[in-house]
This record gives structure tokens, C-alpha cells and sequence, in this order.
């Protein structure tokens, strides 16, 4: 089936997410849509999924204009979406969720298990797709929770198959896998559009590249276009992907995590005896699939979730039960993960999301009283500071951009005294600009002689920032590593090979190591 | 020491163990124990000299069950060292989930045991257990109606606080309707569609306009409670020959089932209300589990936007299923009037629609589980209604809290973390 979108124009108010866009898409082919966060590409794929009607343009399939009014309209016509958050039923087994909504029924009115399950098995047998259809979906690992969706599309006789940044929860592995059964599918005649704001992966999959920027598409290119090409179409100007820095100069060790256990109501480890220093001048990256415990480790190191056992100290002040509070006064800079949710309080104004740390104190604070002239006049000096666009600095703050609102709690967090910043994911949804702006001053902090931990999913971002690199597998570093470590054996650690180490030991730091070793099982 | 030395694991089933688990592993033990002593000191001890007698038939069988007798102090203290065994085996052997289950219930089975032959001893009269488990059965009717609508709206995400409102408006109703026109299954039909009218406001406001579903059951109950009891005050007192005197339903016995010893007058020599129960209970187990609208029904209840992706209705499947569901309890309602006692009586309804959601939790929201909490709750009701009349030294009051009490401690001791249906008091918003 031969796919076409022309002239597709969507609207939110005054914003327009998709202008007059086209692309189409031949059968057996791999489409991938390259765009940085906010360019459109869920916004089209929505429209072309029936969830988003276009105020312009038409959809074509083989050359007849059709109109998807639901998603199953778009099902109807051989669409099939794996969407980013899994559509799973989690308690659900891998049969029941295939056949939600077509469920075979016997002619007693009673569901006909069989037939499903026969399905399931002759599809993954199929294209490569091997999953019990038995199983639970609740206890599979994300990448088989990901084939379930793709045959959950197939069954309903998708031909063109829309995944919508597929790889972003995957380890390395699994990303081969995908790939693999991606080119099965290919083979078997379905098309593919395949979302991303990675450029490797577009390259090493795609036949076609669309890039969109703004809305609106701003070409289109073979896989072997290089990545510089592409990025500066994305991003629309030459961009520097890589971050310049000195060699880090590391001193003592300033936070100490030691033994550390998080776990959850029901007794579950999320963060599971971990341990490790991060010294004075150098950044250490925690690598690692999302949900690994990366998100607990950092909640746990900032007082938001329990300790249960182990030992954080910092700077030699033990803060292994202490308040938040107690933590941002003894030294310790957050950047969240969740920066809308965690790290800023969205009808505030950018003045008074700079102060929710020390708004009590002077000179913010006389006795019970605010005192807004010097929080206004701190915000003025911020914002010119860190470059914070926004209208004034009594605009509410969730008015701003993601990059914007990022600088603001960078603004917050690195105004107060510090001596170790924790940044989980601080690049998570930004534009490239923005990218530049943080991690530069991520490496700054770093040159000032810090301690910083960054805690990212994007391997790109650990090996442009982190001196050296811990890989968390579910609660445990399962090894540290250093920057110059190939990604395959990264990957490995992410999926929790046991590797030996062969990086920077904690207490005779060496960040220059030498080059990481095989042995961690090829 | 290298990091590589200290990234040694921990010792995971210690680290993994939160403070409170000490106590859950310890509850389960201590409360058998407290049974077990219970059983030999208060019971054994303190019990009447002489025998208890049990009897298994009612008068007029076809088919008679000699009775029973057993030295009363003797069995209690027998109960009582079994009880203390199986909190020993349950405090220090591994168990798995069945046999946990099947040692609670003999442990509760025991202390039953126990407690009749306390009760029972010396006296002249024998303990007749059919009287007691038929009323069980009877009895329990509008809890196991409740629980089983509780099931079916909690499965489809809509927390259903208002089952004591939908029983006590299809009471009233049935009551009514039934004095009126003088046809019971009149009644019984507007009684039930009372039940699914409560239904359809909860509905309307819960899943159009997402008030907060707890609050509105509440409010609800509380509506219906006042609507009712204006209406009986002002209406039914005045006129009571003509608006609040129903006939009631009668008996039926099933041919040759409804003879068998024991068995037959528990299960087969009832009123149409329990072969309905049988029915519902059938209708909503295997309807859930083994149907397309059972399936689609939990997806709606556990992750919304998944079913919407392939084209569930969600919204309006929930109203369906709110509204059907309201049918369930509100026949429930009736029984209390033309099921049992006839005439409606201001809140006749007591509590038992919170009960039911009580039951449903501690059934796992499974119907099975709804039913099985429900007939405990309706036995031990019934137990103490025929305690009452046995002369046996306890305060009646105190007898009346025990239905109640048995709910907070199988509830919050031995049952454990329940969960719910995930999207379960969560309006659906499209995207």
C-alpha cells in the first residue's frame, strides 16, 4: 500500500504544529521521520492515526483521499502505531492484549482462547517476533513488551507500520533486535515510519529520510547523508554535537554513596546496594535503560524517597537520613528529572521559582514578610545571567519553553552555595540549543571544581559529558567505565552482562585510563 | 579498596525487606495464636459442664441426619491445640498462598466450632447448624447482590460507593410497587430498576463530570437515606395499609435437589432472590472471564487509553456496565421488603452496602472472592442472631459488633495488600 500526506496543515490555537506537510511512503520501505523534540513528528503521525484531525491537506492511500475521524478508521485502513508509552494491559497476558477489541468468539458467545494464541504464534513465527503468548505482559522486559505491540498492529493486518521513537526504551541489544525484525518486516512488504531524533539510528535504518523542523519539512535524504548534514537540518544551523572540555582534574572525594538500598511499599529493590564516590572536578555518568533504578538512586539521594539502608555522606557530613532541606543547605544542587512535576511550580512566577529553595531566608525574607524587591532584583540578575527568554520575571514559568524553564532551575540550583550537582536527565526534551547551553554549564561546574553526577538514558549525552561512567541495571552499577569505553560494551552493561571493571578505581583516580578492555564478554 | 571491590551486591533478602514486613509476617501467627488461646481459656474453660448437640435436619425431612453431641470443654480445648499448631507451622514453616488461605479458614472454622459448643453446652436444646447455614445463605443475599455490582464497577474503573444507596432505593421501591399493584414481580423489577437508577447518577457525574467518585457515593447514600426516610415518615407511616404492606416472596423448593440431607434446604429451599444470586454470580464470572465484553470491561478498568487505542467506547461502556450493574443491587434492595421481612423500614438497610464493598475488596474483586467475603460477613451475622437466642451469658450488643470486628481484622490482618483495578476511581479523559 502506497502512503501519501500532502499539504497536511494542524493548528493548536496559534501555534502551528504542522505546516502544509508531505510525504509518502512506497511499500517495503523504511520512512524515518527526523525531527527534535517539538517539530511535529507526533503531531503528524497523530493526524495520520485518526487521534488528530488536519485542518488542511489530505491523506492518500494508493491515490484515493480517505479521512481517519478515530483510530479506528486508521486501523480499518491498514495502520497500525506502536506508540512510545506501550498501549499494554499490564495484567493482561500477551493473548488477551493482541485480541482486545477483535476478540474471536466461539459460536456459545465464549472467547476462542485457541484461535488466538494460534495467531500470535504464526505471526512471531513469522517475522521473527518470538513471545510466549501466555505470558504475562506485566513480568516481560520492555523489548518484548515492544514485539506485543507490533504484532497487536500486525493481527489487525497493519500494512504500514508507524513506530513512534521505538528505541528510546530499549537497551543497545534490544535496538539490534527491533532493527532486525524492523528489516523482517520490511521484507515482508509492510511499510514502515520510523520516528527519532537520533540520527544513528535513522542512518542505519531508514531508506528515506524526512526531516522536519518547525513543522514543517525541511528535506529529505538518502541514509548515507552524513550526521553533521542531518543535524544542522534539524536543527537549522551548524551545531557543535559534541561538547569541548578539558581533561577533568580530579580532587578528594566529595559525595560518597556507600551500600545504598531504596525500596519501594512492597518491599522491592529499586536501588540495590549501590556505591560509589564522585570527586571534586569530575563528572561521573550513570548510564542506563530508564527504570533501572536511575530515577530512585537520584529521588533517594535528595531525601525524596527512604533510605533503607547503605550511607550517603558529602563533603564527610553524613546526610543519609537528613530532609531535603537539610540537603540543599549542606550542598547539594538538583536538577530533576521531571522538571515541570519535581522542579518548578508552574503557575509561579520565573521570579519566584528562583527563591523556592531560600524564599524564607534573608535576604528574601524579614521575620514572617517576603520581601519581593530582592527576589524581583535576583531575578533580574538571573535571568540576564542564564539567558532566560521570557516575556518578564513575573511571567508564570510554565509559559516558557522546556529549555527556558531548564535554565531557570539551573538558575535556582547553581545560585545557591554547592558543592555537588545532580542532574537526572537535565537535557531530556530540550532543543539542540538548549542542549549547548546546559552542558556547557554542566562541564563549567565541573571546571569550578565540583562534584557532579548526571544521570542520563542517552548514551550521547554520557560520553559528551562524564569523565567516567557507571552502568545501572535494575538497582545495581554493574560497572564503571571510562568515556572511552566502545558503546557495544556499554550496551552489555546496560543489559547486565557482568563485566569486570576496567575503569577508573575510586580511591587512585586515573580519568585518562586506558582504553577500555574486551573481556566483558563479546 | 577499589570501586570495583565495593560494588559487591548486598545481601538482597535482607535489604529488601521493609520495616514494616516484621509486622505483616508476625500478624498472621500472633492473631491464630490469639484464637487458639481464646478457644482454650475463655471457651474450654469457662464453658457449662456437659455436652453440646448439634442437629443436621430441619423438621419434617424427608431424609434425616442424626444429631451430633461432643463434650463441650473437650472440643473447645482440642480446637484451641490445633489452632495453636497451625499458628506454629504458619509462623515458622514456608507456606505457599493456598495452604495460607486454607489455614485461615481453619482456623476460623475451629474458633466457630468452639464458640457453638461454648455456647451450646448443657443445654437441653440441640444446635440446629441447616437453621444457621440456610440463614447464612438468606441473609447474606443483598451483600453478595452488592458485592457482585461492586465487582463489576470497580472492574470497569468506577469506584461504586453508592451500593447502600442502590439497596435501600430498590428496598423502598420494591416495597412500594409491590403494596400498590399488589404484584410482587412488579416490584421486584422497579426495585431493581431503582438500583440502576442510583446507577445512573453515579454514572452521570462520575464519568461526565468526574466528580470525585468517593465523595459522591457518600453524598449518594446520604441522599437516598434522607429521600427515603422523608418518604417513609410522611407517606408510608400514614398509609401504611395501603403503601407500605407488601406481600413477600415464598419459598420455593427444587425437586429432588431441595431433599438431599443438609445440602438441600442450605442451597434449594429458597425464595427466586438466591436462585437469582446463583444466576448473577454465574452471569458476572463467567461473563468477566470469559467473554468479549468481560475482557473489554478490564481493559477499560485497568488502562483506559490502551482499550480507546483499539477502539473501545470507553465512556459509554462505562455507563453501560454502571447501569446494568445498578440492576444487580437493587434486586439485592428488594429482597430486604418483599424477600424477607415485607414492610420498608427506614434505613432498613444498616450498613450492609458499605459490607459489600467491604466483601468485594476482601474478595480480590474476583466474584467468586465477593461471594465467599460476603457469606462470612452474612454467617457471622447470623451467628450471633441465633447466639442471641440461646441464652448464653454475653452482652447482645456485644454480639451485635462481631460481623464488624470479624471485617476489620480479615481486612486489615490477614488479607493483605488488595489491588485494585488500576484505573479504578480514575475519569477517563480523552486525550
Amino acid at each position: 500500500m502506497e502512503l501519501e500526506l500532502k499539504g497536511i496543515t494542524k493548528r493548536f490555537g496559534s501555534l502551528v504544529a504542522n505546516d502544509r506537510i508531505g510525504l509518502s511512503v512506497a511499500p517495503g520501505q523504511v520512512h524515518a521521520l527526523l525531527g527534535e523534540n517539538g517539530a511535529g513528528k507526533t503531531t503528524l503521525m497523530n493526524v495520520l492515526y485518526g487521534l488528530l484531525q488536519p485542518d488542511e491537506g489530505e491523506i492518500l492511500l494508493d491515490g484515493k483521499a480517505v479521512r481517519f475521524h478515530s483510530p479506528k478508521d486508521a486501523i480499518a485502513a491498514g495502520i497500525g502505531m506502536v506508540h512510545q508509552h506501550f498501549m499494554l494491559v499490564p495484567v493482561f497476558t500477551v493473548a488477551e492484549n493482541v485480541t482486545l477489541g477483535i476478540e474471536p468468539v466461539r459460536p456459545s458467545g465464549l472467547l476462542d482462547r485457541g484461535k488466538t494464541r494460534r495467531e500470535v504464534r504464526e505471526l512471531s513465527h513469522r517475522y521473527g517476533l518470538e513471545v510466549d503468548p501466555d505470558a504475562l505482559v506485566e513480568d516481560l522486559p520492555v523489548g518484548i513488551q515492544q514485539r506485543v505491540e507490533i504484532i497487536k498492529a500486525l493481527v489487525r493486518e497493519a500494512t504500514v507500520l508507524i513506530l513512534d521513537e521505538p528505541t528510546a526504551v530499549l537497551t543497545p541489544a534490544e535496538t539490534e533486535d527491533l532493527f532486525r525484525i524492523v528489516r523482517q518486516l520490511k521484507e515482508g512488504g509492510k511499510s514502515i515510519v520510523f520516528i527519532s531524533h537520533k540520527l544513528k539510528e535513522v542512518q542505519a535504518i531508514a531508506d528515506t529520510i524526512t526531516v522536519l523542523r518547525r513543522g514543517t519539512v525541511v528535506g529529505e535524504r538518502p541514509p548515507g547523508t552524513t550526521e553533521d548534514e542531518l543535524a544542522s537540518l534539524m536543527v537549522g544551523r551548524n551545531v557543535q554535537l559534541r561538547v569541548s572540555k578539558q581533561p577533568a582534574k580530579p580532587g578528594d572525594a566529595v559525595l560518597d554513596v556507600d551500600g545504598l538500598v531504596v525500596t519501594d511499599q512492597t518491599g522491592k529493590a529499586w536501588v540495590n546496594g549501590v556505591s560509589f564516590q564522585v570527586r571534586a572536578g569530575e563528572i561521573l555518568g550513570v548510564a542506563g535503560v530508564q527504570g533501572n533504578g536511575q530515577t530512585e538512586l537520584c529521588e533517594a539521594l535528595m531525601g525524596l524517597l527512604p533510605t533503607a539502608s547503605g550511607q550517603v555522606t558529602l563533603g564527610g557530613r553524613d546526610l543519609t537520613h537528613a530532609t531535603p532541606q537539610q540537603r540543599l543547605r549542606a550542598g547539594v544542587a538538583y536538577i530533576p528529572e521531571d522538571r515541570q512535576q519535581d522542579g518548578l511550580v508552574g503557575e509561579f512566577s520565573v521570579a519566584d521559582n528562583m527563591v523556592l529553595d531560600v524564599y524564607d531566608r534573608p535576604p528574601f525574607a524579614s521575620g514572617i514578610n517576603l520581601r519581593p524587591a530582592a527576589i524581583a532584583a535576583n531575578a533580574a540578575e538571573r535571568v540576564q545571567e542564564f539567558d532566560v527568554r521570557t516575556p518578564s520575571a513575573g511571567a508564570p514559568v510554565s509559559t516558557l519553553s522546556g529549555g527556558n524553564q531548564q535554565k531557570v532551575i539551573l538558575a535556582r540550583e547553581l545560585g545557591r552555595e554547592h558543592k555537588v550537582l545532580l542532574a537526572s536527565q537535565p537535557t531530556r526534551g530540550l532543543d539542540v540549543g538548549s542542549i549547548e547551553f546546559v552542558h556547557r554549564r554542566i562541564v563549567e561546574q565541573r571546571d569550578k571544581g565540583l562534584a557532579v553526577l548526571i544521570v542520563s538514558a542517552e548514551l550521547d549525552e554520557i560520553y559528551a559529558l562524564a569523565d567516567r561512567i557507571a552502568v545501572m541495571y535494575e538497582g545495581r552499577i554493574t560497572g564503571f567505565r571510562p568515556p572511552t569505553v566502545p558503546a557495544e560494551e556499554l550496551g552489555l552493561l546496560m543489559a547486565g552482562a557482568p563485566g569486570q571493571d576496567s575503569g577508573s578505581p575510586g580511591a587512585e583516580p586515573t580519568p585518562s585510563a586506558p582504553t577500555a578492555t574486551p573481556g566483558a564478554g563479546q | 579498596m577499589t570501586v570495583a571491590d565495593r560494588v559487591q551486591p548486598v545481601d538482597l533478602d535482607l535489604a529488601a525487606q521493609p520495616p514494616s514486613s516484621a509486622f505483616r509476617r508476625w500478624l498472621a501467627p500472633a492473631t491464630f495464636a490469639v484464637f487458639g488461646l481464646v478457644n482454650i481459656f475463655v471457651l474450654g474453660l469457662y464453658s457449662h459442664s456437659g455436652d453440646a448437640t448439634f442437629a443436621f435436619s430441619q423438621a419434617f425431612a424427608k431424609v434425616t441426619v442424626p444429631n451430633l453431641s461432643l463434650p463441650a470443654a473437650t472440643t473447645c480445648y482440642v480446637c484451641g491445640a490445633i489452632t495453636l499448631v497451625i499458628a506454629a507451622v504458619r509462623a515458622f514453616a514456608p507456606l505457599g498462598m493456598a495452604l495460607k488461605r486454607v489455614s485461615i479458614a481453619v482456623v476460623v472454622f475451629l474458633f466457630i466450632v468452639a464458640l457453638l459448643c461454648w455456647a451450646d453446652a448443657g443445654l437441653t436444646t440441640a444446635f440446629n447448624v441447616v437453621n444457621l447455614l440456610q440463614g447464612t445463605l438468606n441473609d447474606s443475599i443483598p451483600i453478595m447482590l452488592g458485592a457482585l455490582t461492586g465487582v463489576v464497577c470497580s472492574r470497569s474503573g468506577v469506584i461504586n460507593i453508592g451500593i447502600e444507596g442502590q439497596l435501600l432505593l430498590g428496598a423502598f421501591t420494591a416495597a412500594i410497587v409491590s403494596t400498590v399493584t399488589g404484584s410482587l414481580w412488579l416490584g421486584l423489577v422497579c426495585g431493581a430498576l431503582a438500583g440502576s437508577l442510583v446507577a445512573v447518577l453515579l454514572a452521570v457525574f462520575a464519568i461526565n463530570y468526574r466528580v470525585d467518585q468517593v465523595v459522591l457515593g457518600v453524598v449518594l447514600n446520604t441522599l437516598i437515606l434522607g429521600l427515603t426516610g422523608f418518604l417513609y415518615d410522611d407517606l408510608m407511616v400514614p398509609y401504611t395499609n395501603t403503601l407500605n404492606s407488601p406481600p413477600t416472596f415464598t419459598a420455593i423448593k427444587i425437586p429432588l435437589l431441595g431433599d438431599i440431607p443438609i445440602i438441600g434446604p442450605v442451597f434449594f429451599d429458597a425464595t427466586v432472590f438466591l436462585y437469582l444470586t446463583y444466576l448473577a454470580l454465574a452471569g458476572v464470572q463467567v461473563g468477566l472471564f470469559a467473554t468479549r465484553w468481560g475482557l473489554r470491561t478490564r481493559a477499560i478498568g485497568e488502562h483506559p487509553v490502551a482499550a480507546d487505542t483499539v477502539g473501545i467506547p470507553v465512556l459509554a461502556m462505562r455507563y453501560r456496565n454502571v447501569i446494568a450493574a445498578g440492576v444487580i443491587a437493587g434486586i439485592g434492595g428488594a429482597y430486604f421488603t418483599i424477600g424477607s421481612v415485607g414492610a420498608f423500614g427506614k434505613g432498613m438497610t444498616s450498613g450492609e452496602g458499605y459490607i459489600a464493598l467491604a466483601a468485594m475488596i476482601f474478595g480480590r474483586y474476583t466474584p467468586f472472592g465477593a461471594i465467599s467475603a460476603a457469606l462470612l460477613f452474612g454467617f457471622m451475622t447470623q451467628l450471633q442472631s441465633i447466639m442471641s437466642t440461646l441464652n448464653t451469658p454475653i452482652q447482645s450488643n456485644l454480639l451485635l459488633m462481631t460481623p464488624y470486628i470479624v471485617v476489620i481484622i480479615v481486612l486489615a490482618g490477614l488479607i493483605g495488600k488488595v489491588r485494585g483495578p488500576r484505573a479504578e476511581g480514575i475519569p477517563y479523559v480523552k486525550a
